[in-house]
Formats: structure tokens, sequence, C-alpha cells
């Protein structure tokens, strides 16, 4: 056991190096604009001490390192400094300090994205094993060939393109769900629920194929092996062998594709939330691009980017730990 | 719900009669005698898909607008789909009857999928070349005479025009000309970023392949780090640092993007070929090489390049298709192709909005859904080729 927990300490260490120098590429990065946030809130006309106590009001009269450490700091923490369009509104209208902070900003639209996510994967994941299971068990049958036809096609499509088949289908011809997910803080979960189905439903088609193809190659791979074979042979049904011998055994990639779909979730979602107006965190993200407000953008792609290592760091974890050759070392 | 409940329950019962009804006409052969009661369920399941389409599609060719209207994309996609099939099996038809004898042998084993997915590439790439000839109108033409917002679909009472079939868009371009120059930029552009990464990860990864030691473990970390931030999030993020760069710079965005995106997807090239590259280095005729004196680039490209096209050429496909994907969803966005160059992506964004006016005229919803249905269709067409070819190579029979 000691041997597992040492590789897995390992990956962890790993895996924070690399969000460390990750946030240490997006900062570098964000530093390579031209000019900076003071002059061109300020426009053209501004004087120079204005200029400079707008500097000083952001702290971008510090050098480069110690703005990053200062920022980093601040994440860790969960503070991710202030907006910058907020923050110059905040000062013309002189409310209170604090108002245009990112983290204030992004809290609820976390929250949105992780409601969208978590929605996808609890239809997506059940659905892509069966599938993959029954297109297994089937396989070379014409089922087989339909889902694999069916499953490249959703594949290769883009995102938009099946969030505009699904409005088009589900909401104007047939109004079953709202195409707009306009959601607010005092919903009640069914109500939410319904208005966030149709990203949901987009995002699933799009992991579900790629999850399901890696089950069904999982599983006919092992078909081969000789317990297999003795399974068949002493009687038992296709669907007993597959469920009962060679499902757990190809369990290791299963969790590793449904880890990395996942972290393609957290990530595919932008493209979903702009179609659907979803008030998620990447609607946010791509909001930001536009205006240029860089503290949010840094903190978004922070925010994704640290997202997309966890799962990745649990996929490689998950692997290790259900091979049992290494968890239980000769 | 309750419908649905019985419904299902209804299918079980035909299931299950279908099964026993098999049974008694053949005289218990084999195949209905081990019938599972799943697969009863699913043939009966498929039936009745089968006949609902068959239903929907009399419904769209119905007399009632209203009716019509309402199923009138389920019919196109039901025509789309036959008539696709046939000219895909023409296509690998004509395919087995002419050519060399190798192209030939080559259509003989393929499936309709990948003839498919050739069809379409070719008749992409026809239409690509040709944009200037085949589209009525330029790209950033604005139309004089011409009202902005001509309805698509060609009828005048509904505001249409039959000379725009697809209509204008809101500055009164021909929307149809631009779809046709949308293969040009869109898969264009694609094509030349995917060309960009291949040349940038592969030349890298054969480097570090053939050299190891500090180059290799160097540029590798780079490709750790790099991959470890999610593609589009990085290159939106770049593009916002670009669309401030390229203005002052006086150079279009539009090359920021081919570069950006060029680079992020050249570390995935890399891995594969340093992968590749690592398995070929250690053979004896590059040992051979190396004693008779010949230099890195003869070592890349003349020894382990030609070893190892076929893994990149089916690299070359998915990663294509990938690129092809990251430009439409940029542009989509806003930050990608930018105008006046024409481009599905920024087309479906524009014009995204009419999907919701299909109720009452189908045609008025057809131009973004053509726009992203191209995207689909090409990014389909290569995963069907290169499904093909890998299964292909790989041997599997199973």
């Amino acid at each position: 056991m000691g041997n597992v927990l040492t590789i897995i300490l390992q990956r962890l260490a790993l895996g924070f190096l690399t969000l460390l120098v990750v946030s240490g590429v997006i900062f570098v990065a964000v530093n390579l604009l031209p000019g900076d946030f003071a002059q061109s809130i300020l426009g053209q006309g501004a004087t120079p001490e204005a200029v400079a106590s707008i500097r000083r009001d952001l702290g971008l009269d510090q050098p480069m390192v110690s703005r990053y450490f200062t920022w980093l700091g601040g994440a860790l923490q969960g503070d991710f400094g202030s907006s910058f369009a907020q923050a110059s509104f905040a000062n013309f209208t002189g409310s209170e300090s604090g108002a245009g902070s990112v983290a204030q900003q992004i809290a609820p639209r976390f929250a949105n994205t992780m409601f969208l996510a978590a929605v996808s994967a609890a239809i997506a994941v059940p659905f892509a094993i069966v599938l993959g299971v029954l297109a297994a068990l089937y396989r070379n049958s014409i089922f087989d060939r339909a889902t694999n036809i069916f499953t490249l096609s959703s594949i290769s499509s883009p995102e938009f393109f099946l969030a505009y088949v699904l409005i088009l289908f589900l909401a104007v011809l047939n109004p079953i769900l709202p195409a707009v997910s306009n959601i607010f803080a005092d919903m009640s979960f069914s109500e939410r629920l319904e208005k966030t189905l149709l990203p949901a439903l987009t995002l699933t088609l799009v992991v579900t194929a790629h999850m399901m193809r890696m089950t069904r190659a999982a599983i006919i791979n092992l078909l081969s092996s000789p317990y297999i074979e003795m399974a068949r042979l002493k009687g038992m049904s296709p669907l007993r062998v597959i469920v009962r011998h060679a499902l757990p055994n190809a369990l290791a990639p299963i969790i590793n594709v449904v880890a990395i779909n996942l972290a393609y979730l957290i990530t595919g979602v932008v493209v979903v939330e702009v179609v659907f107006v979803y008030p998620g965190i990447g609607q946010l993200f791509v909001d930001s691009v536009k205006f240029r407000d860089i503290p949010v953008v840094q903190a978004c792609c922070l925010i994704f980017a640290a997202a997309y290592i966890l799962l990745n760091l649990t996929a490689d974890i998950m692997s290790i730990l259900s091979n049992p050759r290494l968890r239980h070392p000769k | 719900m309750i419908w649905f409940a019985a419904a299902l329950l209804g299918f079980a019962a035909l299931a299950w009669g279908f099964r026993v009804a098999g049974q008694t006409a053949t005289g218990r052969a084999p195949y209905f005698r081990d019938m599972p009661f799943g697969v009863a369920y699913g043939y009966v399941l498929a039936v009745a898909a089968l006949m609902w389409l068959v239903w929907a599609y009399t419904q769209g060719r119905s007399a009632d607008p209203a009716v019509a209207n309402k199923f009138f994309f389920l019919r196109i996609a039901v025509e789309g789909f036959i008539i696709f099939s046939i000219a895909a099996w023409l296509f690998r038809l004509l395919g087995r009857s002419v050519g060399t004898k190798q192209t030939k042998r080559l259509f003989r084993s393929m499936p309709l999928t990948a003839a498919f997915g050739i069809m379409m590439i070719l008749i992409y790439v026809f239409v690509a070349v040709f944009a200037s000839f085949l589209a009525p109108y330029g790209q950033a033409e604005i139309i004089r005479g011409v009202p902005a917002n001509i309805m698509p679909g060609g009828d005048i009472a509904l505001g249409g025009n039959p000379d725009f079939p697809l209509g204008t868009d809101q500055i009164g371009r021909d929307i149809l000309s631009r779809l046709i120059y949308g293969a040009q930029n869109t898969v264009g552009i694609a094509f030349v970023t995917t060309v960009i990464a291949f040349l940038l990860g592969g030349s890298m990864g054969f480097l570090a392949a053939t050299l190891g030691g500090w180059l290799d473990q160097l540029l590798s970390r780079i490709v750790d780090v790099l991959m470890a931030i999610p593609s589009l999030i990085f290159a939106l993020l770049l593009m916002t640092i670009a669309s401030v760069w390229a203005p002052r710079l006086g150079i279009p965005q539009t090359y920021f993007m081919i570069l950006i995106i060029a680079v992020i997807d050249s570390t995935r090239v890399y891995r594969l070929a340093r992968a590749v590259g690592q398995n070929i280095v250690v053979m004896d005729y590059i040992e051979a090489a190396k004693l008779r004196g010949e230099g890195l680039g003869y070592l890349m490209f003349r020894e382990i390049l030609p070893n190892a096209t076929s893994p990149l050429l089916a690299e070359f496909g998915l990663r294509f298709c990938f690129v092809f994907l990251t430009i439409a969803s940029l542009s989509f966005l806003g930050v990608g192709i930018q105008p006046p160059l024409a481009d599905w992506g920024t087309m479906v964004r524009d014009l995204g909005g009419f999907v919701n006016f299909a109720q009452f005229a189908p045609m008025v919803a057809t131009p973004p859904l053509l726009a992203a249905g191209a995207i689909a269709l090409l990014a389909v067409a290569v995963n069907f080729v290169v499904d093909w070819m890998l299964h292909r190579s790989s041997g599997l029979k199973d």
C-alpha cells in the first residue's frame, strides 16, 4: 500500500506544480498586453496624475513578479482582485468598495456552471456506459453500426450546431423546454432543472459519444481473455458475461475516460452557455474577453485550468487505484 | 408521462408477441429460440421509430402549411439522408469501376460511411477552390438596389426575392454567396493552421526523439504545461491579447489566430510524433544511417518521416477536425475569423436568432442551420474517413 501512496503523492505534487506553472503562464500571457488598463479606461485625454493614481489603486505600479505573487496569494484565498470594469464604475458612482470584486462576480456563476456540469454528467455517464455495454454486447450488429455512426456524428459536430438543432426541435417546433436559460438565485430546484435541461442535453450529446466508444472498446478488448471464454463455456448469458466479468475489469479505462470527459465538459461549457445565455462562468469569460477585463479573464482562466488539471489528476489517481497490480505489489 | 409508460409496456407486449410469432412461424429456428427478450424489444422499438419517421415524413408533405411547417426540418433531414446515402453508394460504385487497380481494391473494401466521407471532402474541396465561380455575388459585396434582410426562401409573399434564395443579411449581402465563400475561408484557414501545427509539432517531436537528452526534456515539459490548459480557454485568452496587438501592428487578427491555434495544437502533434519517432530511432537502419555520417535533417525527414507517415496521416485528419471546430467555435464566440471574410461560425452567431421563427416560416431558420450544418458535415465526413483508416491500419476484425 505504501508504494501506491508514494505514487499518488508524487502525482498530486506534480499536479500542483503544473497548476503553479500554468498560473504563471496565464499571468505572463495577460501581461503581454500593450499599455495598461489605467490608460485605456481614462482614454486619450488623461492627465498623468490621474493615470498614476489609478495605477496605484489597482497596484499596477508594482513590478511584475511582485504583482504575480500578490495575485496568486489572493487567488489562493479566493480573492481575485477587483474587476477593472466594475472598479472604474464603482469609482464613478461612489458606491462602497468591494462591489466590483471578481470573486463576487464569479461565485454565483461558478455555482451555476457546476450545476449545469453536474446535470449533464448525471445524464451522460449512465447513458454512455449502458450504451457502451449494449454496443459491445451486440457488436457488429445493425444496432452497433447505427450507434457508431450516431456517436461519430455527435462527436464531430460543433456544440452550437447540436444546440441549435435541439432548440429547433425541443423549444421552437415542439415547445417542451425553454430555449433561453435565464436562471436567478431564488429559483426552485425543479424550475432551475427545467431551464438547465436543454444546455445539459447538448453537453450530454457531446460527451456521451466519446465515453460510449471508449466503454465499448475497453470491453471488446477483454472479450478474447481466457476467463471470458470460460464464462461463456459454462453457459452464462452474454449480458451476464459482460456485466459480471468484463465490465469490472474494464473499469479502469472507463473511469479514466469519464474523468477526462468531465474535464472536457467543464471547458465545453463555454460555447453552450453562450448559445443558451446561461449565466455561468463560461459566458462571463467570453464577455470579459470582449471587454478586456483582465482580472476576470485571469480568474476564469485559472478556474478552468484548475478544474481541468484536477479532473485529469483524478483520472490518473483513479486508474492507479483501480489497478490491483499496483495496489498489491509483490 | 402515462402515455409514455403505456407505450413502453405496449412495445413489451409486442416484442413478446413478435418472438413467439417468429418461433412458431420458423418452427423454433435457433435464431428465434435463443433470442433474448431485449433483442426482440430492440427490433420492435426500431420498427416503431421507423414507422414514426415515415408518418412524420408524410406530415411534412401535408398540404396544410401549419402541419407541414412543423415537420419541414424532419422531412429535409430524411430526404437528405436518403439522397446522401444513394450518392455515397453510387460514388463507391464509381470508385470500384473507375481508376487504377489499387484504388479499385481500396473502394471494394470500403464501408459506405467512408465512401460518404471521401465524397463529401471532395465536394468541399471543389466548392472551396471554385467558390468565386459558383457564388452569384462577392463575399463582401453589398448589393446595390437590394434591401437588407430579405427573407430566405425566395417567396415574395413572405418578403423574399427569388434572386436571393437564402436572402440577404443585415447589411444586404447575399447569404448564399457568403455560405459558398465560407468553404474557402473556414476550410482553407483550418487547413493552413493544421499544416503549420504539423510542421511545428512534427519536426519538434522528431527532433526530441532523435536527439533526446535535455532538449527532449525541455520540449516535453513545455508541452506538458501547454497541454494542461484547456485548449479553447487558452486560445480565447491569447486571442484577447492578439485582438489588442493586431491593430497596433497592422497585422490582421486572423493571422494571429492561425498562429495561436497552430501552436496550441502542435503540442498534440508533438506528443504523437515523439512517441512514433522514439520507436523508429532504435531501429537498425537509423543506426546505419548515423554510422554513415548522415546529418540530423536527413535522419529526421528521410529516415524517420517515411516510416511514420501512416499514424501521422490519421492524426492529420483528426487534428484537422479539432482545428476546424476550434476555429468555428472561436468565430462563433466573435474572436475568430474577422469580417469582411465570410465564415460559417460568424454566420451562425449573426443569424442564430432566426431559429426561433421556424414555426411560422421554416425557411427563415435555414441559413444558420445550413452554416452550422456545413461545419458539422465536413467534420463528420473527415471523422468517418479517419475511423475507417484507423480500423484498416489496426487490422481490428472484431
